[in-house]
């Protein structure tokens, strides 16, 4: 027998807090910018600041990088350790940096929504940070990674554990993207006048546009995918106490999801003006992507086999199977949207912005908070306060996602068939203004979805608010399902 | 050997840096050179240009309009040419977008007037009944940054050997000189324009963004591609 460690959580926590506090900031700019557009004067709450074009940076940026990086952070700084075999107790360098990461980590996203709603943004997708501010993104990123490799040189189990693959994964793939991508030229340092804080870009055109959806298309690969398959490895094996279906499977889907993710960009761009074998490469290659993405998730869903039963006890495993369902749906969406005839159509529509949805509402959404869930009573040792909120929340979560879903595929559809309608003549059919009016009930219905699962968040808040503060004391840590009280 | 890289982190990571690069160097690498080519002809962002693009890119116009007409017979019959790799090259960033929640805007230029946008950025729905657009009346209040303009257009010539002050071409000069010409394209533009405020504003010798903004969506269209001249 091995004797137990006493892990550190300090620096978890942190994230923890992060995660509740980015979430809800972002959900509720997402659920404000889904009601402007069906409601128009909503974007004058806060005067030039609160218009779409400025929020809606701020909603993408914060789900991404707040929300999604948090809930990815305080898993690697919990069960690091635990797969590592290490504490942060015993390496206060690796303490040190931990806590050096998430402070670097609190300035660049304050700096991140005080540049952005003044305007001040590079005006690529999911890049808009300025240059100075990019310069920090790296420091907080090579912290992360000295933590993540530091670790492993002191590590005490011989394997990396499969959750640690992916992290891996996640940390070289994005700083090499992040950094290639934001290559730019700050004018004074050239001219010498005008703001300091603005640069162009190394790239023009049509390669910055290859550049930047190499870059959007893997922020969505290796943040929301690979960040969030190494949440699930670890705890839904841990929550269920289940072994992972296939070790094999596992190996398969990793290095296959590895080789064939990066080709998958150039769908943001087909029919535009990349050349045609590129966008050809990225339409076939993002339905090969079925094939590592569903290895993933049938993976995840056999880890339950001849265990369902979890399904009706535990409101946690419900989450991870229900993101993990999301993650297969998505998966299989996604390949479809990139089929050149279908992109043609779905292109430019709300229908992507369903797709989006689907995996980070769903997918990543709910593997955030069901690792949330797990980890809060091992963290501060109570008994997690309500599982009749868990359940309450699942719901009111799960059908703000359908509404929200279903709407921006009938929104998207309906968009891009009334775009192309022609009467009999060949003469088109609407105004574009015409295909604007007809959306508008969907996007009612996409508000109310949205908000729904802003009030499952809040809810989540509470529930984890309480189980530090109120939750029954327990005396050993659970070995696999959470307990709960009723 | 998969076990032997989960010992080794080192070589796992080299592992997958290895086979995540191929799809870089296979697809962004040949077409480098060629996509980045401009257009024959294609004229540079004036100063005034720049400024209005600054603008664009500031209140985050890409977030609902496109700026790529796409080959089909639809888009060409409602937006006009389709788009082609040349005319961007002057783009830094470029602005395609990734949703049309408005029209696209990239020949714009072609099918509305100065005083079509005037109206439409003070009180969309004026022009365009029951348009979810924001109306941007600080546009009319804010000027426009002349310098950090000035700058990008420095750099683009300087770092980037962007053809500017060729003959027949937009001319960039030295910043007094930029200035001036500033100044004179804004007049025009101010001209065509109803809104008392920007005419008051530059009798005083202030250029409102809006301006700039207008001189910029005006600048997108096919006739970019011919050089203008004066």
């Amino acid at each position: 027998m091995q004797k137990s460690i006493e892990y550190d959580y300090s620096i978890a926590k942190l994230f923890v807090f992060t995660t509740l506090l980015f979430g809800a900031i972002a959900l509720l700019v997402g659920v404000v910018i889904a009601f402007q557009m069906a409601f128009p004067s909503l974007n004058y709450l806060a005067s030039e600041y609160g218009t779409f074009g400025r929020l809606r940076p701020l909603h993408t940026n914060g789900v991404i990088y707040g929300f999604t990086l948090s809930g990815i952070w305080a898993g690697w700084y919990y069960f690091g350790q635990r797969v590592l075999k290490i504490s942060y107790a015993e390496h206060p360098f690796l303490k040190f940096v931990g806590y050096a990461h998430f402070a670097t980590y609190i300035v660049v996203m304050i700096l991140a929504v005080i540049t952005l709603l003044g305007g001040l943004t590079q005006s690529k997708e999911y890049a808009e940070l300025i240059w100075p501010i990019d310069f920090l993104v790296v420091i907080t990123w090579v912290l992360w990674g000295i933590s993540l490799f530091g670790s492993m040189g002191v590590r005490r189990e011989k394997t990396i554990y499969a959750s640690l693959w992916y992290f891996i994964a996640t940390f070289i793939g994005i700083a090499t993207l992040y950094i290639f991508n934001n290559l730019s030229v700050p004018t004074y340092l050239i001219s010498g006048v005008g703001s300091v804080w603005h640069s162009i870009s190394l790239y023009s055109g049509t390669n910055d546009a290859m550049i930047q959806w190499w870059w959007g298309h893997n922020a969505v690969a290796f943040v929301f995918t690979t960040g969030i398959i190494g949440l699930i490895y670890y705890f839904l094996p841990k929550e269920s106490g289940q072994p992972i279906f296939s070790y094999k499977l596992t190996l398969f889907s990793f290095w296959a999801l590895m080789f064939v993710y990066i080709w998958a960009g150039g769908h943001h761009l087909i029919y535009s003006t990349t050349p045609d074998w590129v966008q050809t490469l990225g339409s076939v290659f993002s339905v090969i992507l079925i094939l590592p993405s569903w290895g993933t998730g049938i993976n995840m869903l056999l880890t339950m086999r001849g265990q369902w039963h979890q399904l009706r006890e535990s409101p946690i495993i419900k989450f991870m199977v229900l993101a993990s369902t999301f993650y297969l749906f998505t998966t299989l969406e996604g390949p479809i949207q990139s089929i050149k005839s279908v992109n043609a159509l779905a292109h430019f529509t709300d229908w992507i912005i369903g797709h989006v949805h689907d995996a980070a509402l769903g997918w990543v959404g709910f593997m955030i908070i069901a690792g949330t869930y797990h980890m809060v009573p091992r963290i501060f040792k109570r008994e997690i306060y309500s599982k009749k909120i868990i359940d309450a929340q699942f719901w009111v979560m799960t059908i703000g996602i359908i509404l929200y879903f279903s709407s921006m595929w009938i929104s998207g559809i309906t968009q891009g068939m009334m775009w192309r309608d022609t009467d009999e003549y060949g003469v088109l059919s609407y105004q574009f203004i015409d295909t604007v009016l007809a959306l508008i009930p969907y996007y009612i219905i996409r508000g109310i979805g949205g908000l729904m699962y802003l009030i499952g968040f809040v809810m989540f808040i509470y529930n984890i608010l309480m189980t530090m503060t109120a939750g029954r004391l327990l005396e050993e840590e659970p070995k696999y399902a959470t307990p709960m009280a009723s | 050997m998969f076990g032997w890289l989960e010992r080794n982190p080192f070589f796992f990571s080299l592992a997958f840096v290895f086979v995540f690069s191929i799809a870089g160097l296979v697809e962004i690498l040949p077409g480098f050179a060629k996509t980045a080519r401009p257009l024959e002809g294609l004229r540079p962002y004036s100063v005034l240009e720049t400024a209005g693009r600054q603008v664009y890119i500031e209140e985050g116009c890409y977030n609902c309009h496109s700026q790529l007409v796409r080959p089909f017979k639809a888009e060409t019959d409602r937006y006009g040419p389709y788009s082609l790799s040349g005319e961007y090259a002057y783009d830094r960033p470029f602005l395609w977008g990734s949703k049309r929640t408005g029209p696209d805007l990239h020949r714009v230029g072609d099918n509305r007037s100065t005083d079509w946008h005037d109206y439409h950025m003070w009180d969309p729905t004026s022009v365009v009944p029951g348009s979810i657009m924001p109306a941007y009346k600080h546009l009319y209040k804010n000027n426009a940054d002349f310098e950090t303009a000035y700058a990008e257009a420095y750099t683009q010539k300087v770092v980037f050997a962007v053809p500017y002050d060729i003959e027949g071409g937009v001319k960039l000069g030295d910043i007094q000189m930029a200035k001036e010409l500033f100044y004179q394209e804004a007049e025009k533009i101010v001209a065509d324009m109803k809104n008392e405020q920007v005419k008051e504003a530059f009798q005083k010798g202030e250029i409102k963004k809006i301006v700039a903004l207008i001189a910029y969506l005006n600048s997108l269209g096919q006739s970019r591609m011919a050089p203008k001249g004066e």
